[in-house]
């Protein structure tokens, strides 16, 4: 379980520029929950995700992971037990490395990375098996740089590797936003595939309402800093990409953008 | 012939300083200017200790764990004080100077008569061989050769990937809980090592310590290492490694070239080796554009 509590958090704190983004700022995420997180630019979406995981400091509150206080965590130690994927493809995969380099490295993760062989021989075969279920055919290009693949081919790996040890949370922040329709519906299928075979307790910000409607089993839209939907299960169900649209309208309308 | 020599044993003991560059400009893209002083540090710590009648090899130990502590704290001082990559390595580029005049106990230090690795009761049968001209040569080779395959070793373990992949994007190191602060800290310490390594074998070949061998010292590395890797980037069989170490060669050859012509008196040196890096990185930039379009 993720509990968010009282999180306050100032961007220029203390100048005139100083802008308040959180203000005791509550949340609660289940074990087992796929959340979708929809909102306008600058409601806060991405900074929540930068919190949980450390990347950006809170002010005051508390952040805690079934139980444990992490709210003073380095980002490093915390995503020992989280997966991110980024809106970047190039964030979650290095260039120059090859395919099977970045595979055997994401299966070290956890593990001392010690003097022992970068690549485990007898683990070829099972980078091979995960990457044909992707149905890219990088399962045949093991030895290739992963800097000659397209965006959507090192999102896909991205994705893999970061679910590829067992972790407890699976951050997505807007991962299909900077790929063309055909593949970010690849990819958001995959993604469906892969929270619900290892049951993974999953936060997706994106910018897709239909994803956000179709994927899921719980429901937030967020507006400057606060969270103003929040549905679940049977009531998750019913929402349509139709009324997400008409609510954020009647937001977009209020702020006058 | 003498030319040709002096070319091969200066590249080849300049090729482990390149690979030391190689390590933190390539892999770790950081430009580390603490190189201009620690390869002076490996030679003043061996002058020093080859004076004080300690054996050739322990000293080429200790010249190596010398250079790994002062990477170390040019790691630190980035990493933990955020000082920038170029003033951490400045700073301690600056105060080292001091450290290695302590060390040596002044500007020069001879230490002729000493065994070194190369003069020793076990390479003396290889000094009267007819191939005894050779001895430097063949000896640095065996040095590079270990270095480079070590090397190559180390970058294929899972120490080795993170290595490479902090230079590469640095959060995927963070995303597998990994302190990227951490590995920067290990590739200078590693990089360092090797370049104080290629100074204490310097001194050992000259037969003195001298303080101002190290100017310059990062821009031969940088050099060696911009020649190798783009002169056989298209020729796949060729590892970068030993890419480097052709490239430093090939550099000591174009410097000895520059000096052979004869317009130029000795202390122009450093003026030559700044204005060939110069054009080599023209060139390089040229290259890199045309193929970019």
């Amino acid at each position: 379980m993720l509990e968010l509590k009282h999180i306050n958090k100032y961007y220029n704190h203390g100048t005139v520029n100083e802008m308040c983004l959180f203000e005791d700022f509550n949340l609660t995420i289940g074990d087992g929950e796929f959340v979708s997180v929809v909102g306008s630019n600058g409601s806060g979406k991405t900074s929540m995700l930068n919190i949980i995981c450390g990347s950006i400091p809170v002010d005051s509150g508390q952040i805690s992971i079934g139980g444990k206080d992490i709210t003073r965590m380095p980002e490093y130690r915390r995503l020992r037990t989280i997966g991110r994927v980024y809106q970047n493809p190039a964030m979650g995969t290095c260039p120059n490395m090859t395919i099977l380099e970045n595979m055997s490295m994401a299966d070290t993760k956890g593990k001392s990375f010690n003097l022992r062989p970068g690549t485990n021989k007898k683990r070829i075969d099972y980078y091979r098996e995960s990457l044909k279920v992707l149905g890219l055919g990088l399962e045949d290009k093991l030895d290739v740089k992963v800097g000659v693949l397209s965006g959507g081919q090192r999102q896909a790996m991205a994705l893999l590797m970061s679910t590829m040890t067992p972790i407890e949370f699976l951050i997505l922040d807007e991962h299909t936003a900077a790929l063309d329709p055909k593949t970010a519906e690849t990819i958001m299928e995959l993604t469906g595939k892969i929270v619900a075979e290892k049951k993974l307790t999953t936060i997706m910000v994106t910018h897709n309402l239909r994803y956000a409607a179709d994927y899921g089993n719980r429901l937030l839209m967020m507006h400057q800093g606060k969270v103003i939907l929040d549905k679940t299960g049977k009531r998750k169900e019913e929402t349509q990409t139709e009324d997400l649209l008409a609510l954020f309208n009647e937001i977009s309308v209020e702020c006058g953008n | 012939m003498s030319i040709l020599l002096g070319i091969l044993e200066e590249g080849l003991i300049y090729a482990i300083l390149a690979l030391g560059v190689y390590i933190t400009y390539s892999i770790l893209d950081f430009p580390d200017l603490s190189v201009d002083s620690t390869f002076p540090l490996g030679s003043a710590v061996t002058a020093a200790l080859l004076t004080a009648g300690v054996p050739a090899p322990a000293a080429l130990a200790a010249a190596f764990l010398g250079g790994v502590l002062a990477g170390t704290i040019t790691g630190l001082i980035h990493v933990k004080l955020k000082v920038v990559d170029l003033l951490s390595g400045i700073i301690v580029m600056t105060g080292l100077y001091s450290i290695n005049l302590q060390i040596a106990g002044g500007a020069n230090l001879a230490f002729f008569g000493s065994s070194t690795i190369f003069e020793n009761s076990l390479t003396d049968p290889l000094w009267s061989s007819p191939v005894g001209d050779f001895t430097v040569v063949i000896i640095s080779l065996i040095a590079v050769v270990l270095v480079k395959i070590l090397l190559d070793a180390y970058l294929k373990t899972r120490s080795g990937y993170l290595l490479r992949a902090a230079g590469d994007n640095d959060t995927l190191v963070t995303s597998l809980a990994k302190d990227k602060g951490t590995v920067k800290i290990i590739g200078l310490a590693l990089a360092n090592g090797l370049v104080a390594l290629s100074g204490s074998i310097y001194c050992q070949k000259q037969g003195f310590f001298e303080i101002s061998t190290g100017t310059g010292s990062m821009v031969i590395g940088l050099a060696s290492v911009i020649i190798g890797t783009k002169l056989f980037k298209r020729i796949s069989f060729i590892k970068t490694t030993t890419a480097v170490i052709i490239g430093s060669v090939l550099y000591k050859a174009c410097i000895a070239a520059a000096m052979a012509v004869g317009i130029f008196p000795t202390h122009y040196m450093k003026f030559l080796t700044a204005a060939l890096f110069l054009i080599i990185l023209v060139v390089s930039n040229r290259s890199k554009r045309k193929g970019a379009a």
